[in-house]
């Protein structure tokens, strides 16, 4: 594994196999509107408008976006809580985000859980919980499902290099490779968890274990968004080949603390300069730009629209107090999970704050 | 599992009497037949047919992609559950044993549970747990931990005692778009017969059924302590209304109330631990919504707070019994 980066000349790597020239520059789009909207959400943290804590996803945006980028409209997903780009790309808009992580009553929960703990099932989701990995279980569930109606879908999910060590995360990896299921399953190693740092959380590298379990594991640079996409692309091909599921190992850096109250005492500051220097944002930027795209006019474009987005989110209500008894059970048979966006040029969906 | 429970003896019955356990087989596969998104997944469920036998015959009728043999994995088979029911299907878990829902308690009360109120995302799925002592289980095959689910707010809990109930809640319980989790209690599979009505019965989730009529004690209980109950007051010399709850989540309170009102005097029985239990809760709903009616402390008779120990003297004398039960009836017909 690695614990520090590798620095490569990002610009001089060839495009992967089915990126046009405007999937590279929507990969990077899809990064600036997490970064902008996560800014922005750190701001109204700090006005007090955003109860609890913040949690973000600085430095690992290439992981989601990279990831959801590579999926069809059909396939599921079970996202957490570094990786906002997936909601974005699947179709939740950021003033759905803005009015959930400050509890109002246009948020995706109507202000019922807070940050980013929600899913539009509308658009494939499963909404995550704080026990991570909880949603590994359940990804199994919704790869089960698609073998069960044999239908050609894939379903991926999100966890981190703490939830490796959960008792959970064994049963779903043996579960999903035993029953052959069509799962992708993105560890994101940010290196800690919160304080805990890799050496107390594991003897062994987590990727190693695929092979154990029976599954192909594969490892990735996950602050190069091409380079995730690529790798996720792979594992959906085998996933609907029916050769089983795969654990893809991303390595990265969380930049902020666990929280927006977290001062990250605990990283040695070398570590965050290591780091900072690979910024996927900047590594997607110094590609495009040898590219002649204008990545100053994106930037600018995905900031207007978050920001205009933000002030339609604060626009929302808290939600009336009588409603925090409703809902517990359900009255009605449930729709299925619905079909979500899917940007990639090969499926033709919306592309997000396009001007 | 023990060799007691397999060995219990069934009763001679008229031929159109049926099995508590024969009821949950034949309503699983009726279900089945009806609705082709019903599948069931649990470990030895398939080749087995199940620890107890009630998914017996149901991987020849139905395949192997609708009953589903799992690795040894609670939180997987809970959460793959909770994957299968958002995508429409029906599916419906066993686990082994009522106590080894510790295992997959995280998935349940924390993913299944909470989805509706958080998403307004409907989670149908049926949590099968084989529950209860009796037959030297020990502390770990014997448990009753209803009072663990019904802490968790978005489970309904149904823990039927009869062969007609037990079908009937089973059949609603998979029909109904919540997680529903249904006790059945192993010494009822074979010891409970009993007829079982004819054309598609279902019992509604959340209705206490009277199980005998009275009018000067009310007697509240739900699973195997029905037939306990109703053989330990037969002989009493007082008229006492025996109430099963059936549904623990929602619970009747109603039909409680009503049966107060008349009777004045109430003994709650389970078959579980003491505090904080099912019998603590019904306590005190009647001890609120009641107490103008009352001419005597509602009292409990329940296991003491220990774990349920393994030797048969050790068992009963933490199990409810019969002469405890006519005991306490007596004590309260003298207050």
């Amino acid at each position: 594994m690695k614990s520090s980066p590798t620095p490569v000349p990002a610009a001089a790597s060839p495009a992967p196999e089915g990126l046009t020239l405007e999937d590279r520059t929507n990969l990077l789009r899809y990064m600036l509107l997490m970064r902008r909207i996560e800014e922005r959400g750190l701001s109204l943290y700090r006005q007090g408008k955003v109860p609890g804590s913040f949690f973000d996803g600085r430095g690992q945006e290439a992981i989601p976006a990279g990831s959801a980028f590579a999926l069809a409209p059909r396939d599921r997903l079970c996202i957490t809580c570094r990786d906002l780009a997936a909601h974005l790309i699947r179709g939740v808009t950021p003033r759905r985000v803005f009015a959930q992580v400050m509890g109002l009553a246009d948020g995706i929960t109507a202000g019922k859980d807070g940050n980013v703990h929600f899913a539009d099932p509308a658009l494939g989701c499963v909404s995550m919980t704080s026990m991570l990995p909880d949603m590994m279980p359940v990804t199994c569930g919704l790869g089960l499902a698609a073998k069960t109606h044999a239908e050609d879908r894939v379903a991926l999910t999100y966890h981190g290099d703490g939830a490796t060590s959960n008792g959970t995360w064994h049963e779903a990896m043996n579960f999903a490779a035993v029953l052959r299921l069509p799962c992708i399953f993105i560890l994101e190693n940010n290196q800690f968890a919160y304080s805990t740092a890799n050496d107390t959380q594991f003897r062994v590298h987590p990727l190693a274990r695929a092979e154990a379990y029976g599954m192909t594991g594969v490892t990735v640079d996950g602050n190069d968004v091409e380079a995730v996409f690529a790798v996720t692309r792979e594992a959906v091909e085998r996933a609907r080949a029916g050769e089983g599921p795969t654990l893809i190992g991303a390595e990265t850096m969380r930049m902020h603390g666990h929280g927006a109250h977290d001062d990250m005492r605990y990283v040695p500051p070398e570590l965050l300069e290591r780091w900072a220097v690979r910024d996927p944002i900047a590594l997607q930027t110094e590609r495009l730009r040898a590219l002649d795209v204008d990545v100053d006019a994106l930037t600018a474009e995905v900031q207007a629209y978050v920001d205009a987005e933000l002030a339609l989110a604060l626009q929302s209500r808290p939600p009336d107090p009588a409603t925090a008894l409703d809902g517990v059970f359900a009255e009605l048979q449930p729709e299925r999970l619905g079909d979500g966006n899917a940007p990639w040029s090969r499926y033709g969906g919306t592309v997000m704050g396009r001007a | 599992m023990p060799e007691a429970v397999q060995a219990a003896p069934a009763t001679a019955a008229p031929a159109a009497e049926i099995s508590y356990l024969e009821a949950i087989t034949r309503a699983l596969r009726e279900e089945m037949e009806r609705d082709e998104r019903v599948l069931l997944l649990g470990e030895d469920i398939g080749i087995y047919g199940g620890a107890f036998d009630a998914t017996d015959g149901l991987l020849e009728r139905f395949g192997p992609a609708r009953v589903l043999d799992m690795p040894l994995a609670e939180a997987a088979i809970v959460g793959a559950s909770i994957g299968l029911a958002v995508e429409g299907l029906r599916p419906v878990a066993e686990l082994q044993f009522a106590d080894f829902v510790a295992n997959g308690f995280d998935q349940l009360v924390n993913v299944a549970a909470k989805m509706h109120y958080r998403q307004r995302q409907a989670v149908p799925l049926v949590l099968r747990l084989p529950c209860g002592g009796g037959f030297s289980g020990g502390p770990f095959h014997s448990q009753n931990p209803e009072a663990w689910l019904m802490q968790a707010p978005g489970l309904k809990v149904v823990a039927p005692s009869t062969p007609a109930d037990a079908y009937g809640l089973l059949t609603a319980a998979i029909r109904d778009p919540n997680p529903v989790v249904f006790m059945e209690h192993k010494r009822l599979y074979r010891a409970a017969r009993g007829p079982l009505p004819e054309g598609g019965h279902v019992v509604e989730i959340g209705r206490a059924r009277i199980a005998r009529a009275g009018d000067d004690l009310t007697l509240v209980t739900y699973g195997a302590m029905v037939q306990l109950a109703l053989d330990a007051t037969a002989a009493l010399d007082a008229s006492i209304e025996l109430i099963d709850v059936r549904s623990l989540v929602p619970l009747d309170l109603d039909t409680i109330a009503t049966s107060v009102a008349k009777t004045s005097k109430v003994l709650v029985l389970t078959e579980a631990t003491r505090s904080a239990g099912a019998g603590a809760e019904i306590s005190a709903l009647i001890a609120e919504h009641c107490f103008e009616q009352l001419d005597a402390p509602v009292r409990r008779l329940t296991a003491p707070d220990v774990p349920i120990p393994f030797s048969p003297p050790l068992e009963r004398a933490v199990l409810p019994q019969a002469e405890d039960v006519a005991e306490a009836c007596r004590g309260l017909l003298a207050y």
